[in-house]
């Protein structure tokens, strides 16, 4: 039974490795928040609640084994924010990360943006894999030679030694929002980037952290009238002057920059229209769309909401080209998801490399494959008992009403706490990461 | 011959939406009978005017503290709570100078930066 995959119907997903600690007491800190690879797929970060960051890089392919791909491998970590406390509304701000964008590569060292709550930071990961030996006033441990002792005079000279992976914060970019940064979004033109908090959306310039730009300010003069919030924001792939956010009410408004500063106009309003007789309390609260996603072309945008991934043509405001359910069994279940705060779990979703298949998670470490041309879907599961390496990964299945089936689970049987909110795919080959609570999962396609 | 049919109707537009409302009656949408199970048990949810509750819960998410210093007690407790192994009624019940520490005794100093998991 074939999987849905990119390009073609015959994809089987296989396990290749799994980042984590195997207890299940999950502490708070070592819960993953936002997982990206970069433009070439070669490094794949992490952030957690704890205000870390983790980078893997992928092995060169080894002549031995090609019929692997490289592993991902520790590259380098770092703290990136810490937690602080704001003085004036006497509220702490956490130190998680809640979004990690990098920078496309323009020389040997690679460059990427972290955000927590309230401030970005741009850092830079460099190699060093030599250093100068030879001083005149040095020994080599470091400590200071009795001038005296010094007779005669050399040039220190570079010796390779072992590679040393560094990562040094360039830029804070701080103070700029009240409300709590959801989105990060480097523009095509690689000199200016956008951040966005539930209210107000930022321009930046890499190069300038005293100064920022609000481009879009959605707060009512009287907060009483407060009807909605930005949930994403996102620039196009290649057009610098135009970015889309999405709200809480499930609408998606795309800007061009070129209309004016303010760009609180929109130039595009993405709405799905919805049937007035099926609305009830939870209509607007899973309309809400937790991210948007540009397709690589640039043609489409793919939105999440609670329950379904929509497929938007930017050519087309009155409704979405295609809507896949993720989990509609959970409709029915919408009293108690309210209750114990799961109905406003915010999953991410993402394209692959060709944007012929889209990805998001689920619960139960359940994640959900949608193949565009094939009209196929799969749901996978992320866990330790499918983790022997090389193993094809079997499609699962949930059982909605009546009898249950051998191999499925029923809905109520679901483990809601196991949810996956983060993933994401090599921007080339059918190899995806996948996030649970406090463990990086990998898979490949069979090759 | 008419009066035969009388009870069954042609596939119309119009009788197969009146064929539906009747659906629709008997059936409420799950998301509706949700609805219905949600203001039962909390009769006041959306009652009240003036914005979205969530979305002010939204807009100032955290916990709040009275100020700097209750936000450092805090934090130091749960740092002595994640590093101090359990103390048995019988270390608790010494008296102070009655026993003199030696470097194991004394609780070791929490490394402010701890590596992550997925690091290991």
């Amino acid at each position: 039974m074939a999987g849905a995959g990119g390009g073609g119907n015959d994809v089987q997903w296989c396990f290749s490795q799994v980042k984590g600690a195997i207890d299940d007491d999950v502490a708070e800190a070592d819960i993953i928040s936002t997982v990206e690879f970069n433009h070439s797929g070669e490094l794949l970060a992490t952030g957690d609640k704890g205000g870390r960051v983790v980078i893997f890089q992928q092995e060169l392919e080894s002549k031995s084994q090609p019929q692997c791909r490289g592993e991902y491998n520790v590259y380098s970590t770092f703290q990136s924010h810490e937690p602080e406390f704001d003085y004036l509304k006497s509220l702490e701000i956490e130190e998680k990360i809640n979004k990690i964008r990098w920078l496309p590569q323009k020389n040997a060292a690679q460059f990427l943006l972290s955000t927590n709550d309230k401030t970005i930071k741009l850092w830079k990961i460099s190699e060093r894999d030599k250093r100068p030996e030879g001083y005149n006033l040095k020994e080599e441990d470091g400590r200071y030679r009795d001038p005296t002792t010094v007779t005669k005079l050399r040039v220190p000279v570079f010796q390779p030694m072992d590679l040393m992976v560094e990562a040094s914060p360039r830029r804070v970019f701080a103070n700029a929002h009240t409300y709590h940064i959801n989105s990060i979004s480097v523009n095509s033109d690689c000199e200016t980037y956008l951040s966005a908090d539930d209210l107000r959306i930022n321009l930046w310039n890499l190069e300038i952290t005293d100064r920022s730009f609000n481009i879009v300010d959605i707060k009512p003069a009287n907060m009483e009238e407060l009807t909605e919030v930005i949930t994403a924001a996102e620039f196009h792939p290649n057009q610098c002057n135009t970015f889309v956010y999405s709200s809480s009410k499930g609408t998606i408004r795309l800007c061009d920059m070129r209309a004016s500063a303010l760009c609180d106009q929109h130039s595009k309003l993405f709405e799905e229209p919805e049937d007035p007789s099926n609305r009830s309390f939870f209509s607007e609260i899973i309309s809400s769309i937790s991210d948007v996603k540009f397709s690589h072309s640039g043609r489409y945008m793919m939105t999440r909401d609670y329950l379904t991934v929509k497929i938007w043509d930017l050519n087309m405001e009155s409704r979405p080209v295609e809507t896949y359910q993720v989990h509609e069994y959970l409709r029915s279940k919408l009293c108690s998801l309210y209750e114990n705060d799961c109905i406003f779990d915010k999953f991410e979703c993402c394209w692959n490399g060709n944007d012929s298949v889209v990805m998001t998670g689920s619960y139960n470490n359940f994640f959900r494959m949608f193949d565009r041309g094939y009209r196929q879907d799969v749901t996978l599961e992320a866990s330790r008992e499918s983790s022997k390496p090389r193993s094809v990964l079997k499609p699962r299945k949930v059982c909605t009403g009546g009898k249950r089936k051998k191999d499925e689970i029923s809905v109520d049987s679901l483990d809601f706490n196991k949810k996956i909110l983060h993933t994401a795919w090599h921007p080339q080959d059918n190899i995806i990461a996948v996030a649970t609570t406090n463990n990086l999962y990998i898979f490949q396609d069979r090759l | 011959m008419s009066e035969e049919i009388e009870g069954t109707r042609p596939a119309t537009d119009e009788a197969t939406h009146e064929e539906q409302q009747e659906i629709d009656d008997n059936v409420i949408s799950p998301e509706k009978a949700e609805e219905v199970k949600l203001k039962a048990r909390y009769p006041h949810l959306g009652a009240k005017p003036g914005g979205s509750d969530l979305l002010r819960k939204r807009l100032q998410k955290g916990q709040k503290f009275f100020d700097s210093g209750d936000y450092n007690m805090a934090k130091a407790k749960v740092k002595n709570k994640q590093q101090l192994p359990a103390v048995t009624p019988a270390e608790k019940a010494e008296i102070t100078g009655d026993h003199i520490p030696t470097p194991q005794d004394i609780p070791q100093r929490k490394p402010s930066i701890v590596a992550s998991k997925l690091a290991g």
